[in-house]
């Protein structure tokens, strides 16, 4: 009998208490009340502006033209399926009838949809990231280990941290068909141009980031180090990467954050077939249904944000060694 | 006569200052033979870690020298282990891996694979941690932390181990706890040890030989004090021994009569002064 209530305590301390559950409980009531609030005054506000293209759309229109894309979507993907199926039997066809035919298969040239836009948007910012956070961290950790470099590149990287992605971008844009020609370029034109754009903007917080930690690590440490007699290769592997791991995944965070908002201006001006065109692109056709349109990517892009952001944290939270650090 | 294994000669340091060269520590000279325990003893601010520094080769001795085994030192190496006083261990590592960080760079090209394996635990069962060898430093308490510094400093199979106040952050309890464990050590292992304390109690249990410091600036060795209580000894057995007390006797006078830090006599001045003048 006795037993019953021990099992019972036992259960009790592995769900959330009751202050944890209506404590979420309030968060996300708090939460469900902003949204509505929002969506509400929207939609209000939305109906008295008159604007060239009619009136602002409220998110009823949003909705409707998100399930538009989505239907567009699917059309364009029917449509190549079927491309491509028409392919196979005239080849076969051709085949069939003459074996020696030489048959090729030609790629499917259609419009890219929003969804298509989407993921050039995304392994472009993607391949900015990566590129930024491969130059950043071993050049942070090499700077930040030496006080005599730190003073000879601290000038330079304040003077080129506040530089607008508009400003890089007609620079980069030149600086690449200067130097990227070739007769099958791998890669389009219009994506490096937006991939170094991404890149220049988003490697200044991974990069000072990585300098503080590395350059903070705290001396009883270093003296740890000296007693072992560790190589430098040992003691930046072992101490200094460890111990600055913090202050370096916030700087990819901010990094990440800063280049997914540069990408989008990038895309626009130089016409990589991604988000920030497809905004460009509805703005420059000013159909009725562009405002609403755009409106879509606004909320899209600000959830993909979102999204990449509580990815970083994630890896964050498993990388960081120090599991009390309040992450958020 | 016999060489003595670790020697402190005409020590000194000085620290350059906006007003001139500021003489913090000058003419230690001290003689250590193997296997002996000594303790610095001193007010705060005496010099006692610079000494502790400069023997481990962290700092660089303005004049004099460290000499240990008839080679002089100026670098820091393993083979004078330091227990540093916050523990110093590596937070992103497991208990074991904290040793065999230093266990891998000591004993690199000397020991198998198993060899070191083995000699990790062991030097964990000696300090008695081989329970929590897969715990990382922030899942075990200040006096286990302190234990694993121990652990990984002995495992360097040091010539000398420093140890810079190495109970000086633990309660009371756990701080007899561990110095019993440490004299055991000592007893079994031999090791030539000099240690930082500000417990008088400490330094008269563990030490063989006393070094009592002036105040800086320009901090010396103002005595030492031999400790001829036989091994082992007993705390409780200690406490009721007039020698002992003796002893325990010697080193307060040191400190709170001939070395009395005169800051505090001059602020006591100060007010006294001051409450003389109101009373006027």
């Amino acid at each position: 009998m006795s037993t019953i209530p021990t099992q019972w305590s036992r259960v009790k301390s592995v769900l959330p208490g009751q202050q944890q559950l209506s404590n979420w409980l309030k968060q996300s009531l708090l939460s469900a009340t902003g949204i509505a609030v929002f969506v509400l005054l929207w939609q209000l506000l939305a109906s008295q502006i008159n604007t060239s293209l009619g009136s602002f759309p409220g998110p009823l229109q949003v909705v409707q033209q998100w399930s538009g894309l989505v239907a567009e979507h699917k059309a364009e993907h029917a449509r190549e399926a079927a491309f491509y199926q028409r392919q196979l039997e005239r080849n076969s066809a051709t085949l069939a009838a003459n074996p020696d035919a030489v048959v090729t298969v030609r790629p499917y040239n259609g419009r890219p949809t929003f969804f298509s836009q989407i993921f050039t948007s995304l392994y472009t910012v993607l391949t900015g990231f990566v590129l930024a956070s491969v130059l950043a961290i071993p050049a942070g950790i090499v700077i930040g280990l030496s006080p005599r470099l730190y003073s000879a590149f601290n000038p330079l990287i304040q003077l080129f941290k506040p530089v607008s992605p508009l400003a890089w971008l007609p620079l980069v844009t030149i600086l690449v068909s200067a130097l990227y020609q070739s007769e099958q370029p791998l890669f389009a034109r219009s994506f490096l141009v937006s991939v170094f754009t991404v890149t220049l903007c988003s490697l200044w917080p991974t990069l000072l980031n990585t300098i503080v930690g590395v350059s903070n690590i705290s001396p009883d440490l270093q003296n740890v180090s000296r007693v072992l007699q560790l190589n430098w290769l040992t003691h930046v592997r072992r101490i200094v990467l460890p111990s600055a791991v913090p202050m370096i995944f916030t700087g990819l965070r901010l990094s990440l954050g800063i280049a997914w908002m540069v990408l989008i201006a990038a895309e626009m001006l130089a016409q990589n077939p991604g988000l920030g065109k497809f905004v460009w692109d509805e703005f420059q056709n000013g159909s009725s249904d562009s405002l609403s349109r755009i409106c879509v990517a606004v909320l899209v892009i600000g959830l993909i944000g979102y999204a990449l952001d509580r990815l970083m944290l994630q890896l964050q939270q498993r990388v960081n060694w120090d599991k009390s650090a309040q992450l958020r | 006569m016999q060489k003595p294994h670790l020697e402190l000669s005409q020590l000194g340091i000085s620290f350059p200052t906006p007003k001139g060269p500021f003489v913090a520590l000058q003419n230690v000279n001290l003689e250590i033979g193997k296997g002996e325990f000594i303790s610095l003893i001193g007010h705060s601010g005496c010099g006692k870690s610079t000494v502790l520094n400069l023997v481990a080769g962290l700092l660089q001795a303005s004049s004099g020298g460290v000499i240990l085994n008839q080679k002089e030192v100026n670098a820091p190496g393993p083979e004078r282990a330091v227990v540093f006083q916050n523990h110093s261990l590596l937070p992103w590592l497991s208990v074991y891996q904290n040793v065999e960080l230093a266990v891998k760079q000591v004993f690199r090209g000397q020991k198998s694979k198993t060899e070191m394996r083995d000699w990790i635990e062991h030097n964990l069962a000696l300090v008695q941690m081989s329970h929590a060898r897969d715990k990382r430093p922030a899942e075990i308490s200040g006096g286990m932390k302190q234990r694993v510094g121990i652990a990984r400093a002995l495992a360097m199979q040091p010539q000398v181990l420093l140890m810079d106040e190495p109970f000086g952050a633990l309660d009371a309890l756990t701080r007899a706890h561990l110095q019993d464990s440490l004299m055991e050590i000592q007893a079994r292992l031999n090791n030539t040890v000099i240690m930082i304390t500000h417990d008088v109690d400490e330094a008269v249990l563990l030490s063989d030989r006393i070094v009592m410091m002036t105040n800086g600036p320009a901090a010396t060795i103002g005595e030492i004090l031999q400790i001829e209580l036989p091994r082992p000894r007993n705390r409780i057995a200690l406490a009721d021994c007039p020698t002992y007390n003796h002893y325990r006797h010697q080193v307060l006078s040191f400190l709170y009569e001939k070395q009395r830090k005169i800051e505090v006599l001059n602020t006591k001045a100060v007010t006294t002064a001051a409450a003389e003048e109101k009373r006027a």
